[in-house]
């Protein structure tokens, strides 16, 4: 439950006056609530913890740690806890 | 499930856990608070690479496993209630209550939904109207954000049917605990990266004055882990005790501002009982009065039977780091995965947990 893990912005807009987003996880695209970064734009890489980007990163960092956590065989895990629920929005 | 041998940086992790060995001239015990870090250090066998002067102790930082059982009994109440579609993150489903767990409830017909996302419950409170939809707001300070702005939304968007019991903690009260509590054995701390992502770095200088300890705030990946651990080392061994940010990719100083407004609205500290360890002041969150329509617990009346932890779990001394779980008596006998009798066996943070799936 505490880890979070990056992916990259693809697409930003309003629901109801809450700033949302679809962002891509190494090919999964899920919905994220983007109302605590303001300020990110497309094509950046954020932190993603239960549906809430929390924290902008680079993209090199982003990289590293996707590739970490495939190696290390925790992608898998967070990846199966995204595709469990469905895509619709809030 | 993959160890630090295979790992592509397993050249770099071998030079830090060598430079540790080599700076750690006496017996150090560091703690790491996170349960996500727990399960990277076991998982990965860091904790076998420091040498023998250098203990990992392992820290509450487990939101399941720490959530007290009365809130527990209280949520698997309210689950079995006809009316309720009851959300929860999945770690929770099975951490034993006093007489059933919330997959129990499940098994005999509750609506009882996994939910990924808080505002997963949001949606569902909108698509069923004639329901009440009740979601399970646990965590620490990283996850406090997300359930907030779920109870705001509800709020703005007059979802009269949403509910959530909130029994939120946080990071620095538990490390000011385990400080002052009697033959307290950590000379340092790992701080929670994700945990400061969201609070930033500043409430931790005046613990580290307060109690002479250093506290390095870290991620949780191999070679995150093992920086954190070098720079613990380091200020020990040069006798400082100060905020260190090794995590800086993620971390800022101040944090997220946007998500620290929206906790001091809809939220405010509490005394909270750790399970397994006790009430901590002003260690946890609740609901803020302005948001008490939204509060579960006020809003189903409470059967009021009586909480009982087994005779036979010690997962509190687990917990504050007095007891490693394979020296409990129960581990891997009559407590495992399948059969847990405390939550520390049950969530993929707890300690018990991690020591089992590695084999330890």
């Amino acid at each position: 439950m505490c880890l979070a893990i990056p992916g990259r912005i693809g697409e930003i807009y309003e629901d109801r006056g809450t700033r949302m987003g679809k962002v891509d996880f190494g090919g999964v695209v899920k919905e994220v609530c983007l109302a605590y970064l303001p300020e990110i734009e497309v094509g950046d890489y954020t932190i993603v913890h239960v549906g809430f980007a929390i924290s902008r990163i680079d993209e090199e960092s982003a990289r590293q740690t996707l590739a970490t956590f495939a190696e290390l065989g925790l992608l898998e895990e967070e990846l199966e806890e995204l595709r469990a629920t469905d895509e619709t929005p809030p | 499930m993959k160890y630090l041998t295979e790992y592509r940086n397993a050249d770099t992790a071998r030079r830090l856990a060598a430079e540790i060995r080599r700076s750690a001239t006496r017996p150090w015990a560091i703690m790491e608070v996170c349960g996500g870090q727990t399960h990277s250090i076991i998982r990965n066998g860091i904790d076998q690479l420091l040498g023998e002067d250098v203990e990992m102790i392992h820290g509450p930082g487990c939101p399941v496993c720490v959530t007290p059982l009365s809130v527990i009994d209280r949520a698997i109440e309210i689950a079995a209630r006809p009316e309720v579609i009851f959300c929860s993150f999945g770690d929770m489903l099975r951490v034993p209550g006093s007489r059933e767990n919330l997959f129990d409830v499940k098994g005999r017909g509750g609506d009882v939904r996994v939910v990924y996302s808080p505002l997963d419950a949001v949606r569902l409170a909108a698509e069923n109207p004639d329901r009440e939809v009740v979601f399970l707001a646990i965590g620490f300070e990283t996850t406090a954000p997300a359930n907030a702005m779920a109870i705001k939304l509800a709020a703005s968007r007059g979802l009269a049917n949403f509910s959530a019991i909130v029994s939120h903690v946080l990071v620095p009260p538990a490390i000011d605990a385990i400080m002052r509590s009697p033959g307290c054995r950590v000379d340092a701390f790992l701080a929670a990266g994700h945990v400061c992502s969201v609070m930033g770095t500043w409430q931790y200088p005046d613990l580290c004055r307060t109690h002479r300890v250093p506290i390095v705030i870290t991620g949780f990946e191999p070679l995150d882990l093992l920086e954190g651990i070098r720079r613990a080392i380091a200020q020990l061994e040069a006798g400082r005790y100060e905020v260190e940010n090794a995590y800086a990719r993620v971390v800022t100083d101040e944090g997220n501002r946007e998500a620290q407004a929206v906790l001091a609205e809809v939220f405010e500290p509490v005394d909270r009982a750790w399970r397994g360890i006790g009430t901590i002041p002003a260690s946890g969150w609740q609901l803020a009065e302005a948001y008490a329509a939204f509060n579960a617990q006020r809003r189903f009346p409470a059967a009021g039977q009586p909480a009982e932890e087994s005779p036979l779990c010690h997962s509190g001394e687990v917990l504050q780091g007095t007891l490693k779980p394979n020296e409990c008596p129960a581990f891997g006998r009559e407590c495992t995965p399948r059969t847990p009798l405390g939550a520390t066996m049950v969530s993929s943070e707890g300690a018990c947990a991690a020591y089992f799936h590695a084999g330890r």
